[in-house]
């Protein structure tokens, strides 16, 4: 595995006995793009200590929350973590799964209002 | 055959990463949702976490949620130089690497402190407890207004003081202070409690582990292990369990301290 071979832009080889190009995406804008997403999460967290006393009501309140949650959820998804620039492929076996995790709020919340009501 | 395996492991490590952490949310998603049921269901005697999270360092007062505020702000830091040393990493610049893995690791030693601290407070809570009266009312005490006894029941506040707070005092069945497993002074359940160190310390750990293989990879960067490997898909790899672990805080802020 020489150096040589890992000079190329836009990939290594593996260097084991295959010796795979692996592709990737370098983007020197993407320093910038960290730094925007961090003052964005960083902001909206203020933000959420901020309002958190107000006098909102707290139904609003709570539902800002779960909505900028999600929002600062996929900054560091898709930036930090780079989910973004995958394959359709992967994002999908990763975020599809999710979709049973909003069941299962549904669910669990409806089942301890009830327990709230009848109890 | 061996070999084959290993350049398979290699080339899908990444996937894999992803897959454990798509189980691993799974995990805190049931925490958190175990946490929000049963919330619901105990939603006249569960303390608003605004009334818990008080304390802040070298600040004599209520300064509620800073300090949370805080420990995201340095988590989020961290997450931040740890992208970039997989950034430097794209750029095949060692050093770079070395400077940024090691400010993840000092972010992270301050997020653990942080949380040592926290803990510490949530555990050894205030002066004076909180008490449980002869007529089964819970009444937590502030140590900035002392000699007044508040009354949280749905979602109504009630004040005691004077003369007949100190009578309820006198008569109340329990004084509890701080928090373990079995009781809390902040709301008249166990769970909350429960839910703090449960929820809290499992991400904790999970903190930890990230600095201890952050550390691991900060070594072998050191020593130019990646350099001679000529890619630094490792530190992606990692990159991707500590960002997971800010993720994590992210979803236990909002749930846990904020809503």
């Amino acid at each position: 595995m020489s150096d040589q071979n890992n000079e190329h832009h836009g990939g290594y080889y593996t260097g084991d006995v295959h010796n795979q190009f692996v592709p990737e995406h370098y983007d020197p804008k993407n320093r910038k793009k960290i730094w925007t997403t961090f003052w964005i999460l960083l902001a909206v967290t203020i933000f959420e200590v901020a309002i958190a006393f107000t006098s909102l009501s707290k139904e609003l309140l709570m539902w800002t929350f779960v909505l900028l949650t999600i929002v600062k959820s996929g900054y560091i998804v898709g930036i930090f973590m780079h989910l973004k620039s995958e394959k359709k492929s992967l994002q999908y076996s990763i975020l599809l799964p999710f979709l049973l995790i909003v069941y299962f709020i549904a669910m669990a919340i409806a089942e301890g209002n009830y327990l709230h009501k009848m109890f | 055959m061996g070999w084959w395996y290993f350049s398979l492991w290699r080339k899908l490590g990444k996937m894999f990463m992803w897959f454990f952490l798509v189980s691993d949310a799974f995990t805190f998603s049931s925490l958190l949702i175990a946490y929000g049921a049963l919330r619901h269901r105990f939603t006249d005697i569960w303390p608003a976490p605004g009334d818990v999270f008080t304390h802040f360092p070298f600040i004599h007062g209520h300064v509620p949620l800073a300090y949370v505020g805080l420990m995201t702000f340095i988590l989020i830091m961290s997450s931040v130089t740890m992208v970039l040393a997989v950034d430097a990493g794209h750029r095949r610049d060692n050093k770079s690497v070395a400077v940024w893995m090691g400010l993840t690791i000092v972010g992270g030693f301050m997020f653990l402190g942080s949380q040592a601290w926290e803990w510490y407070h949530f555990i050894h809570g205030s002066e004076k407890g909180a008490y449980i009266l002869s007529d089964g009312r819970f009444a937590r005490t502030d140590d900035l207004e002392p000699g007044k006894l508040f009354i949280w029941q749905n979602h109504q506040k009630t004040i005691i003081e004077g003369a007949e707070a100190e009578k309820a005092i006198a008569t109340s069945v329990k004084n509890i202070k701080g928090a373990n497993l079995i009781e809390n002074e902040y709301g008249n359940t166990p769970l909350f409690g429960n839910f703090f160190f449960f929820i809290t310390g499992f991400h904790g750990f999970h903190v930890f582990s990230g600095v201890v293989i952050n550390i691991i990879i900060f070594i072998n960067v050191l020593t130019g292990v990646y350099t001679r490997r000529g890619h630094y898909e490792q530190v992606e790899k990692t990159g991707l369990y500590w960002h997971f672990v800010d993720l994590v805080w992210v979803f236990v802020f909002t749930f846990f301290y904020l809503v």
